[in-house]
């Protein structure tokens, strides 16, 4: 069944993420980011941030949970269990670094239909308290029709 | 100024290339929080119709992101990266993993010093597994 057009411009609920010290390292580590701006506070200050910077793809971690969020929303109409995520794009305003406190807020930025498939983009703009964009991410969907 | 290596379009980058583990795939699931068990549980992704467990595509974006970074010799100089996921990479349950073979291309300099990059992402059987991955430098 195709997905109601009318979510397009829809927006949910702000959700606000506080970026750890120790959150940063593990994600470096697991994508094998070994620039000590990533771990040593004292390297990243040297380069002039403020504390250890997130490798650019970090914000999936609280921009996946927001969208999840909305993806699980009942209206949406979207199964979860069969959700592909076909794109993904980030664009950083500047890093991402310990510290921040950052809120997300979901958009839906495109519905289509693809041969059956129920095809969203949702866009994140995450800002810092000041109301400013820290960055933009967009993650493409594609709800694989049932059988 | 930008501190990016001097290139000129059609360039290509030197390539990479980068082991996929059982174990790096459960500690990318716990370090992003995308618990999803066919990342790590063969049953699950077979029951699904999977050849096996996958990797995350945004694990292998943020391997591709990591090789562009390191290219340009400090992370935030990486203002963008978008990509399309076109393949499953499977990795199989063994200590060798899955190798993905990074590589990247100039497609643009701009006269600020952004400079744009085609990033190609091969899995083991020589396909391609992110699609129209781009990454902007500055």
């Amino acid at each position: 069944m195709p997905l109601d057009a009318s979510f397009v411009g829809r927006s949910w609920a702000p959700r606000t993420y506080a970026v750890g010290r120790e959150k940063v390292r593990e994600f470096a580590r697991a994508v094998g980011a070994t620039d000590p701006v990533h771990t040593d506070p004292d390297a990243a200050q040297a380069a002039g941030h403020t504390d250890v910077v997130a490798p650019p793809t970090f914000p999936v971690v609280f921009t996946w949970d927001a969208t999840r969020e909305v993806v699980d929303d009942p209206a949406l109409g979207l199964d979860f269990t069969r959700v592909v995520h076909r794109d993904q794009s980030f664009e950083l305003h500047r890093p991402v670094v310990a510290g921040d406190v950052l809120t997300t807020v979901v958009t839906v930025d495109e519905i289509r239909e693809l041969a059956g498939n129920d095809v969203v983009t949702f866009r994140c703009d995450v800002t810092d308290p000041d109301g400013t964009t820290v960055l933009v991410s967009r993650a493409t969907l594609v709800g694989r029709a049932g059988e | 100024m930008s501190g990016l290596p001097q290139v000129a379009v059609g360039d290509e980058i030197p390539g990479r290339t980068v082991p996929i583990t059982r174990a790096g795939l459960v500690r990318y699931a716990g370090a992003s929080g995308d618990l999803n068990p066919i990342h790590w549980n063969e049953r699950t992704a077979l029951a699904v119709g999977l050849p096996g467990v996958i990797a995350h595509g945004m694990l292998t974006m943020a391997l591709a992101a990591q090789y562009v970074a390191e290219w340009a010799g400090d992370p935030t100089l990486v203002r963008s990266f978008s990509t399309r996921f076109t393949r499953p990479v499977v990795v199989p349950d063994d200590d060798e993993g899955a190798s993905i073979e990074l590589g990247a291309t100039v497609k643009a300099v701009d006269d600020d010093g952004t400079v744009t990059l085609a990033v190609t992402a091969t899995g083991p059987d020589g396909k391609g597994v992110l699609g129209k991955a781009v990454a902007v430098l500055r």
